[in-house]
């Protein structure tokens, strides 16, 4: 498998969140704004590229029996160690962060991609894939979260600073100021109505391309993990 | 070697051997982190606690350490309160403590700061789980709401103005949310309510 479709997968045509329907659950919990979408999307892709590289270093050591326990043990240790190594010294990220990172131990994306892909591909390829994959799934949180945002406050990325630092001021935009807001889109049920609607646009904008003379096969691939 | 491995891989004594292993290399990992960010973490805790006392707080208003100077009090239900007290020239001016009520989705605990006469001088939610972009306008971070708590006391304020405005009070709910502002008015009502009942305790700097 060359690199550039490692890529194009992680980044599109295999996305966790629109194509495998992977990490619905941390997809729909902070998606609340774009900015929370955002930190949560890039704690995931450190974590995951870090987790990939280390299930692609012992993969010939472990027997496929016993893989399952191995890699959550690897996982949810990786995780802690990230906790608390933010906590002691990057204090202040942690605190915008914080609530992300012990959701990410219940990302199942995780435990796919290193089931999917580490546990079979070498070191470079799985930690590639991983930050493909990252970037792809930062990509679905930061839309379904400025979609969110957008309709149920009328703002864009509110409070980036706050994850980003001061020098990023200019993604905070007011849309509409007044705008009394949608709570709808803030709850719980937004997230899915969101999601939904973003995959039926994913979905028919397939299916006019395949149905389109000479680019038969454009419609994306089943979910490969379920 | 791989063919070798292939094959000790499919014993039971290895893949016992294994799973083993990584959760004792996964476990010191674990120790030796928690030893080392120890120290760090609860640097990083005090740090951040003596900022949140000194925003509750006017400028100047007191020259000792707070987090040294604390009595503890038992509160109306019975649980212990820690009260850090905020001293000018070596007598209490104030002092700092939490509070905390029944909001939409769990407890809101507010800090606050309250100087000798029963005047609230500043107040912060530090912890809440109400709805994002909704219950949280508490916070400083997203709206000025709780600075209208600046300045008012138990006998400035009427008990029965000690509410949110559809209940007749003074304080502004929010659209969509009128829970979570009602319970941070009685959060801090009750907070007074504390004051006022251990004030000579407080003043004196006695634990009881």
């Amino acid at each position: 498998m060359n690199m550039r479709s490692i890529v194009g997968n992680g980044l599109w045509d295999q996305n966790v969140v629109f194509t495998q329907m992977l990490a619905l659950c941390p997809a729909m919990a902070v998606t609340t704004s774009g900015t929370n979408g955002l930190g949560m999307g890039l704690a995931t892709t450190a974590v995951l590229v870090v987790s990939n590289a280390l299930v692609a270093a012992i993969r010939h050591l472990v027997s496929p029996q016993v893989r399952i326990p191995i890699f959550v043990v690897l996982i949810a240790t990786l995780v802690t160690l990230v906790d608390m190594a933010l906590n002691a010294w990057l204090h202040d990220l942690y605190k915008v962060l914080g609530l992300f990172i012990a959701l990410i131990v219940v990302n199942c994306a995780i435990l796919g991609r290193a089931e999917a892909f580490a546990s079979k591909n070498s070191i470079l390829a799985s930690a590639v894939d991983g930050l493909a994959m990252g970037l792809g799934f930062t990509f679905a949180l930061t839309v379904i979260g400025l979609v969110r945002e957008l309709f149920g406050g009328g703002t864009l990325f509110a409070q980036a600073t706050l994850l980003l630092g001061p020098s990023f001021a200019f993604l905070e935009t007011t849309v509409a100021p007044g705008y009394g807001g949608m709570l709808l889109m803030i709850l719980p049920p937004g997230g899915f109505l969101v999601l939904g609607l973003l995959l039926a646009a994913k979905r028919a904008r397939e299916l006019r391309r395949s149905a389109t003379p000479g680019s038969a096969g454009a419609v994306s691939p089943a979910p490969t993990f379920p | 070697m791989t063919i070798d491995l292939a094959n000790a891989r499919t014993t039971l004594q290895w893949q016992g051997m294994s799973v083993g292993m990584v959760a004792l290399v996964a476990s010191a990992a674990l120790v030796f982190a928690n030893a080392l960010t120890q120290g760090p973490i609860a640097e990083a805790e005090a740090r951040d606690l003596q900022a949140s006392l000194a925003q509750v707080l006017p400028a100047g208003f007191a020259d000792n350490d707070l987090l040294k100077d604390t009595v503890e009090l038992t509160d109306a239900n019975g649980a212990k309160k820690l009260v850090y007290l905020a001293k000018k020239n070596g007598s209490v001016a104030g002092a700092v403590f939490r509070n905390s009520a029944r909001g939409y989705s769990g407890d809101i605990v507010v800090l606050m700061g309250v100087d000798a006469e029963g005047r609230t001088l500043g107040v912060r939610v530090v912890k809440h789980t109400e709805t994002p972009g909704l219950g949280d306008k508490i916070e400083l971070a997203k709206a000025k709401w709780i600075l209208a708590f600046d300045g008012k006391s138990l006998d400035n304020l009427p008990v029965d103005k000690w509410a949110v405005k559809k209940d007749g009070g003074v304080f502004d709910q929010f659209a969509g949310a009128t829970i979570t502002p009602r319970a941070v008015v009685k959060a801090v009502k009750g907070g007074l309510d504390f004051f006022a009942a251990h004030r000579r305790e407080i003043l004196e700097g006695k634990s009881g």
